[in-house]
């Protein structure tokens, strides 16, 4: 089975990823778990900021916006 | 049952949500106007207040921050936890939005966890039936052990029933057991801590062993804090890494991830069994998403965002400046006619001048600016409940962060050229007390619409050609400084910590009219009181200064303020406007920016009209130009101050700003009139 691997910045609007691994450091990982990014969650890019940057993403029926620096360390596969 | 006595002991009811869950309008709809806002000791969170009366009891409300969770990690969530463990209120009313209650829920395990009553309050219910979501609540009640009262805050609906249930839960008795349930190897290793928990009768006071052992185990930083002081810490720690370490291997993740997994996971079987979602009228496109794609486009966005900025501005001044203008006739008339009264009343003509020029003059000179900053408190509290707020940080966060800085504090700074005081009021939406903090210092550099009047007045004397550039030049000048400031106290002053950008987009929701008013009220009045009394104090005291010693002419170089004016006067000299005069308008100018001019025409005895003639003759370009960098940058006036008093609950930080924008102000003009000087500008 062919399982894409990829950091959530590295995904493009429309894209849905299964959370793999959270391998985000510091205060901000806990601050990312509360709010439901955990292994097994599916996460849909809904968009990016006009400047490119913040994302955001569509996640257990709500919308959350991530630096991509922040994703950067969120680890899902393609789904 | 026992017999009720004729007086009954108030009950206390907390309330507790996420954020954008309708928390507020719900304690509003609950209190009403017997409501009340201050801080919560010693820290920068804002607490509310309010009473209630039902079924012949007394209900306290307290309405607690926003949390996602109550992990003690912001000051937000350490008010919260708290607040919940120690003052053990009589029942927690946690309220959830219907339409997200996944996320919801994680906040209340916690609060479960804890042991607190909770009654849970499913608000939003009208917009998760629209949204087809179907929700058993006998079943979600069942499964979490406690009510789930639907309501719809926004229309006063389920409100009765909610405070009904509440008062019944208030007589339970505490600690119902809710357990999570973490797997075997988890549950072995709890139970072992609990085991040594249970011997410290220490640790025992501050919660139940089930969930002192589930905190301590999972990592949590203020409960270690608190085992690291018991006395057997040495064994619960050496424990507790053998356990984690234990754990971690097995499951392949740190435990902190393990334990939201399980959370979730738990949270997830109830959404399953008592939630129905029909994702197809879902995942189309909601109604939120599709005005997303034109507020949040890649071309359409930031037009828009400053069009929006600007519709503030003009919205805030159209109906403002009138108000504002209304409010200077009448204090004058006021003034004229007190002072006719107390002539007529034989009153002794210092007590008088103290009525009329001090009072009612001072005052009156703050109070003039009360329209604009109640109208600027009304456009933030519709943008923030509209949802509209979370987007314009989104947008602009890219930017600030550059510059060092954090996408929510864009609206706090723009809102500072109209007026400082919301500025830094508005500063309360940023979580990390640092950038907060940065953002509250760097504000008054905004140039606030009180100093035009200055930069008016010396650029129609010296710049007319080229009014509208000198005056734009001022305004980059602030903005080039507060960023500048911005990177040297990130630097400097607070080393280490990181802020993130995990931020809710909650749907855009019509706000409705009465809560926004409620908003701007709580606000500005809340302001009121807190900075009225150094508003109050400032201008007896400029007052006094300004009279004393008896019978000299106010404000003239004689009276103190005088010689205080001419004492300090050298100070400025570098700075090219070394005369008492200046010194005296910058003294009155603490009280309020635009005071400045009515000052110069006191003491130059001339009045608004010859007042320009006057300058021409007695500065020159240079000074006028070092003095409007004087102006735009030292001491922000006796409200801004009262703001930062407040919002930083801190005497340290507010006199810390003081100083610093003093120093700066100081060093700037200094270097301007130096400079132009040399370049022969003299």
């Amino acid at each position: 089975m062919n399982v894409i691997k990829k950091a959530l910045s590295e995904l493009k609007v429309g894209e849905k990823g299964k959370v793999v691994k959270v391998a985000s450091k510091g205060t901000v990982r806990r601050r990312i778990m509360e709010m439901g990014i955990i292994t097994g969650t599916e996460i849909l890019v809904k968009g990016f900021a006009p400047l490119g940057d913040p994302m955001e993403l569509g996640i257990k029926g709500y919308s959350l916006s991530l630096r991509k620096a922040e994703a950067a360390d969120i680890i899902v596969e393609l789904i | 049952m026992s017999i009720t006595n004729m007086k009954e002991k108030e009950i206390v009811l907390s309330i507790a949500g996420n954020p954008n869950c309708g928390k507020t309008v719900l304690f509003n709809s609950l209190t009403g106007a017997r409501q009340h806002v201050g801080n919560w000791p010693g820290v920068t969170v804002e607490k509310k207040e309010g009473s209630l009366v039902s079924e012949n009891k007394q209900i306290k409300v307290i309405d607690l921050p926003g949390t996602y969770s109550l992990g003690a990690y912001s000051e937000d969530e350490a008010v919260a936890r708290d607040y919940i463990l120690f003052e053990k209120p009589d029942v927690v009313v946690n309220v959830i939005d219907a339409t997200n209650i996944e996320r919801n829920l994680y906040l209340t395990c916690q609060l479960l966890e804890m042991g607190a009553k909770v009654i849970i309050a499913l608000n939003m219910y009208d917009e998760a039936k629209s949204k087809r979501i179907e929700i058993d609540l006998r079943k979600m009640a069942t499964l979490l052990g406690v009510p789930v009262m639907p309501t719809v805050a926004t229309k006063n609906q389920g409100l009765e029933e909610l405070v009904q249930q509440a008062i019944k839960t208030s007589s339970l008795n505490e600690n119902k057991s809710f357990v999570i349930k973490y797997g075997s190897d988890f549950e072995e290793a709890i139970s072992l801590l609990q085991t040594e928990i249970m011997k410290e009768t220490e640790l025992m006071k501050v919660g139940s062993s089930r969930w002192l052992a589930i905190k301590f185990l999972e990592g949590d930083q203020t409960i270690r804090g608190i085992f690291e002081k018991s006395v057997a810490s040495t064994q619960l720690e050496k424990l507790r890494n053998s356990l984690v370490k234990k754990l971690e291997t097995l499951w392949g993740d740190d435990i902190e991830a393990i334990f939201a997994e399980r959370r979730y996971g738990y949270i997830s079987g109830i959404v399953k069994e008592s939630v129905r979602r029909h994702l197809s009228a879902e995942e189309k496109q909601s109604i939120t998403d599709k005005i997303d794609k034109v507020i949040t486009n890649r071309f359409l966005g930031i037009p828009i965002f400053f069009l929006a900025m600007w519709a503030i501005f003009q919205f805030t001044f159209t109906l403002g400046n009138p108000m504002a203008d209304g409010i200077e006739v009448f204090v004058g008339w006021l003034g004229k006619i007190i002072n006719v009264g107390l002539h007529a009343a034989g009153a002794p003509e210092l007590f008088n001048s103290l009525i009329v020029d001090g009072i009612i003059g001072g005052v009156g000179s703050v109070i003039v600016f009360m329209p604009n900053i109640f109208l600027l408190f009304f456009a933030i509290s519709l943008l923030e409940d509209s949802g509209y707020m979370a987007r314009a940080a989104y947008i602009t966060d890219r930017f600030m962060h550059t510059l060092g800085l954090h996408g929510k504090s864009f609206i706090p700074m723009i809102i500072g050229f109209g007026c400082n005081v919301p500025g830094i009021l508005a500063t309360r939406t940023l979580e990390n007390k640092r950038d907060r903090l940065i953002t509250i210092l760097i504000n008054p550099l905004m140039s606030c619409s009180a100093r035009l009047p200055v930069y008016i007045l010396f650029t129609g004397a010296f710049f007319s050609a080229n009014q509208g550039l000198v005056i734009f030049a001022l305004y980059i000048l602030g903005i080039v400084l507060a960023i500048g400031m911005g990177v040297i106290f990130k630097k400097l002053v607070f080393k280490g910590e990181t802020s993130h950008f995990v931020m809710e987009l909650p749907p855009y929701r019509v706000p409705t009219l009465k809560s926004t008013f409620i908003h701007m009220w709580d606000r500005g009045s809340s302001f009121i009181r807190k900075a009225g009394t150094i508003i109050i104090a400032v201008v007896i005291l400029v007052w006094v200064l300004s009279s004393l010693p008896a019978g000299v002419e106010y404000a003239s170089k004689g009276s103190l303020l005088g010689h205080i004016g001419t004492l300090i006067a050298p100070v400025f000299k570098p700075a090219g406007f070394g005369t008492w005069e200046a010194s005296v308008a910058l003294l009155f100018g603490i009280v309020a920016k635009e005071v400045v001019v009515g000052t110069l025409g006191t003491v130059y005895g001339a009045g608004e009209e010859g007042l320009s003639a006057m300058i021409a003759k007695t500065w020159t370009p240079l000074s006028a130009f070092s003095f409007m960098v004087m102006t735009l940058i030292y001491i922000p006036c006796i409200a801004a101050i009262g703001a930062i008093k407040r919002e930083t609950n801190s005497w340290g930080w507010t006199v810390f700003a003081i100083v610093y924008s003093l120093v700066l102000g100081w060093v700037m003009s200094v270097i301007v009139y130096q400079i132009g000087s040399i370049l022969g500008f003299a």
